[in-house]
């Protein structure tokens, strides 16, 4: 499609430029000390590696790019072995293909689960030091020198002799290369990029309006999709009446689909006059109509009983029965949470009754190609999608179901016309379309002795399923045990005799998801309150308690030492400040923070200084780890101190706007350290582990000044149900 | 209905009550200036009119004839200068889709209040949301903007 907008286009790298096109596959040599259990795919650098006459390389990234760094990240482990010059190195994203991009640990083309740098690791490097050993063939070939006493540093391929040579001169005639039949990588005592600060290769476009997402691609035949969709979960649109949307210049039409009454216009504004314009008959007998009230009513009952047993170790539950008084008991009350990214929901799809060319900021291409396909009635196969630029997502621009790809189809199949369909979600589309955190009920119950050992703990979680019902379920849920209900719980780290982990899986007709750290965004706030409150009634420092219930060896106490270096850490008061920690794992990456927070004007907590220490093995871009924390810490404290997704009485969203959805603003940032411990280790995602410290940090903080434990999220309600 | 826009003359059919985001994405062209909340909730739309930060998804084109019209894709002048070199310095963004009206406010910011401390940091850059919390990275260029301006 022609945009106005012109997209930088992939196919103008395939086919336009000519240079370094790798077209064999390279015999895959993994090694196990290198690829861990799983075999690693054969070396197809042609895939990920562009390098042009003009001397750029240009890295395609298989994960998307919506502000966690993967390109950077991705671009640094190439560039690294290839010895490229930073400078030469540009980063687009790669189309859908599951054969060549693949996430590793998934099996599918998708961004998730902190996995981009992890999967990504050695495949992208051996892709560099393959691109390397064709250039180094090239040249010794060109320069009749023998290929090992060729050198290659920062984008100059030299010879003792005097040659020497940049990347693009050579591209042509490395295509030509036959293919190294191994790669060998560099020792990490040589790394020149991995561990240092690069600038971002989207750093500029972003800062100059030029960044194109999915909302800005335009085209003379382009239609605008908006839908109106019901008020409650589950209800159906049965008739529609367009008379008045009719009157409204731009509009072209409208159509009843399963989501809901979609209206097509020319334009986004006379779209939306024209969706306020239609009187809709909805049909709610099948619509969900319980509000959080009576949910969180319902999820306190069931947690007064244990439920499917998720771990268990001795005997938790006949200690807590005889302990009498010295049992602590806390519930824990977590709301449903929309993600909102800035950008809210959309995407472009022009289907020509066989095959389907989508754009959009796609997080699980294979998912939405398959979505597609299904809402469509054609194969995966014949679905094309160009992944653009996303305005954030902390999850959302994944579902099982690909459900707004599978929208954007459905009202291009409804338009019937062959030209591209661009939906767009308005805000309030984007929160009251559901997708949420699920919300959450905890109860605790723990033990502890004299000497600051827990002698019993028992953990009740009640709430919805994520994986329930979709086609995770088979993979994720496990006897009854849907591991991101309970991850980071089940699994707590601290040495307690007799412990138990239990779940009540739930269902209500709202819609939930994973949302930036998943599971471990309420079981890391109740795991880490409830210690601290029983390190408290020991009458245990909260840092050295936990050290003591933790193996020395253990990351959590590495990272926990590290900040505690890095605050000054002096206990849990001083003056009008008060001082909480919380450590926590989430997708291998460890990461524990300390929070300082004061009572603002109106008695509300105020968090002033944070210090961050983080754990994720290998420090590819120190730089994008440190924004990550900065990010995960700022996104999990908007989110503990004031956002809550409510439902009313009667099943409707209550929080359709920033206006009741309050976001964190500048003046309620932290200051924020950061300290990267050194590790060797394979390195480990960080678009997440920031977020699941924060809550229980500024928790236990709050506790310490006030005596208050914060349980119920959020912190400070605004408006609710 | 004539608006300028970055100097330039656009004639416009559209609805008068068309806010002027829609005017420059769909009629003009000029995609840099971001939908966020549409109810001035967000100031992903911001833009200058008359040199003053306005939130142009509430603001119909139809209040806007005769009026100097400034988007990301125009901004210029020293202090729009010193605000992207400190942007790209300082690799503020992360999604990036707020940051033209960050930017946006950022430059009006330091046009009334050329050295800024924190609490005028806040006040002024209070009415731009960024979920991606890129908030110590837009302090820090801005104070490091601020200092470029001095010399």
């Amino acid at each position: 499609m022609g945009f106005q907008t012109p997209i930088t286009s992939r196919r103008a790298i395939l086919k336009g430029l000519g240079g370094l096109v790798l077209a064999a596959y390279l015999p895959s040599v993994a090694r196990a000390q290198e690829a861990g259990t799983k075999p690693l795919p054969p070396l197809v650098p042609n895939a990920f590696v562009r390098i042009a006459p003009d001397d750029t390389v240009t890295i395609l990234s298989k994960h998307i790019e919506f502000g966690q760094g993967p390109w950077t990240g991705l671009a640094t482990l190439v560039a690294e072995e290839l010895d490229a010059d930073w400078a030469q190195i540009r980063v687009e994203h790669a189309p859908s293909d599951v054969k060549l991009y693949a996430n590793l640990a998934m099996g599918a083309q998708l961004t998730g689960g902190s996995t981009a740098i992890a999967n990504s690791y050695m495949q992208m490097r051996r892709t560099g030091a393959a691109a390397r050993a064709m250039l180094v063939a090239a040249a010794a070939k060109q320069w009749k020198v023998p290929a090992s006493e060729i050198k290659v540093e920062k984008g100059v391929i030299s010879h003792a002799s005097g040659r020497t040579s940049r990347f693009g001169a050579l591209a042509e005639a490395a295509a030509h290369m036959p293919v190294p039949t191994d790669v060998v990588l560099k020792d990490p005592a040589n790394f020149r990029l991995i561990g240092t600060d690069l600038p971002k290769p989207d750093t500029f476009v972003k800062s100059h309006g030029q960044a194109l997402y999915t909302l800005d691609l335009r085209d003379p035949d382009m239609v605008i999709a908006m839908v109106a969709r019901p008020n409650r979960f589950g209800a159906k649109a049965t008739a529609v009446d367009d008379s008045q949307a009719r009157k409204i210049k731009g509009y072209l039409s409208s159509a009843i689909i399963p989501q809901g009454v979609v209206v097509f216009a020319k334009s986004t504004y006379p779209a939306m006059k024209a969706r306020e314009a239609l009187k809709i008959t909805w049909d709610e007998s099948a619509a969900h109509k319980k509000g959080t009230k009576a949910i969180v009513a319902d999820y306190m009952e069931q947690s007064r009983q244990p439920g499917a047993v998720a771990a268990t170790r001795g005997n938790a539950m006949a200690k807590i029965a005889a302990g009498g008084t010295q049992i602590v008991e806390q519930t824990y009350v977590f709301p449903y949470l929309a993600h909102a990214p800035m950008e809210t929901l959309d995407a472009v799809v022009r289907f020509d009754g066989q095959k389907a060319a989508c754009h959009f900021g796609s997080q699980g291409p294979t998912i939405d190609q398959g979505a597609i396909a299904t809402a469509l009635g054609i194969k995966p196969e014949n679905v094309s999608i160009d992944v653009a630029l996303a305005g954030g997502s902390f999850g959302r621009r994944a579902t099982a179901s690909g459900d707004f790809a599978a929208e954007a189809a459905t009202c291009a199949k409804a338009y019937g016309k062959n030209v591209p369909v661009k939906l767009v979600w308005t805000r309030e589309d984007d929160m009251r379309g559901g997708f949420y955190r699920p919300l959450y009920v905890h109860r605790m119950r723990g033990m502890v002795a004299p000497d600051g050992t827990i002698s019993a703990w028992h953990h009740t979680i009640v709430g919805q399923s994520i994986m329930g019902g979709t086609p995770f379920e088979a993979l994720m849920v496990k006897n009854g045990i849907d591991d991101t209900s309970v991850e980071g719980a089940s699994d707590m780290p601290y040495r307690v005799a007799d412990f138990q982990c239990d779940l009540h899986s739930t269902k209500q007709g709202v819609p939930v998801l994973w949302w930036r750290s998943v599971g471990h965004t309420h079981t890391g706030f109740a795991t880490e309150t409830f210690v601290d409150m029983l390190l408290e009634k020991a009458g245990k420092d909260p840092i050295d308690g936990r050290l003591a219930l933790l193996d020395a060896s253990a990351r959590e106490a590495g990272v926990l030492k590290a900040v505690k270096e890095l605050a000054g850490w002096k206990g849990r008061k001083a003056g009008d400040k008060g001082y909480g920690v919380a450590v926590h794992k989430s997708f291998n990456t460890y990461v524990a923070q300390i929070a300082e927070v004061m009572r603002d004007e109106n008695g509300q907590p105020k968090v002033t200084h944070v210090w961050c220490a983080v754990d994720c093995g290998v420090a590819v871009n120190p730089n994008v780890i440190r924004a990550q924390m900065e990010g995960g810490i700022g996104y999990g404290l908007g989110h503990a101190l004031y956002a809550s997704l409510d439902l009313d009485e009667s099943g409707q969203v209550v929080q359709t706007n920033f206006d009741k959805y309050r976001s964190l603003r500048i003046g309620e940032m932290p200051v924020v350290d950061v300290v990267i411990v050194k590790s060797a280790v394979a390195p480990t995602g960080v678009g997440e582990p920031g977020v699941p410290p924060i809550g229980p940090a500024v928790s236990n903080a709050w506790r310490a000044l006030t005596g208050t434990a914060v349980t119920h999220l959020p912190f400070v309600p605004g408006e609710t149900a | 209905m004539r608006i300028s826009v970055n100097g330039q003359a656009h004639d416009l059919d559209v609805d008068p009550e068309t806010p002027l985001l829609w005017a420059l994405r769909d009629e003009i062209g000029l995609t840099g200036t971001k939908f966020g909340c549409g109810m001035a909730q967000c100031g992903a739309c911001m833009v200058h009119v008359d040199g003053m930060p306005i939130r142009s998804c509430v603001t119909p084109v139809s209040a806007l004839e005769g009026r100097d019209i400034v988007t990301i894709e125009g901004i210029s002048g020293k202090e729009a200068d010193a605000v992207r070199q400190a942007w790209v310095a300082l690799d503020v963004s992360q999604c990036g889709y707020c940051q033209s009206g960050q930017i946006m406010s950022a430059v009006a910011l330091l046009s009334v209040e050329p050295k800024p401390d924190d609490k005028a940091i806040n006040d002024g850059m209070a009415g731009n949301i960024c979920r991606c919390a890129t908030y110590p990275k837009i302090r820090a260029a801005i104070h490091a903007a601020a200092k470029s301006l001095e010399g």
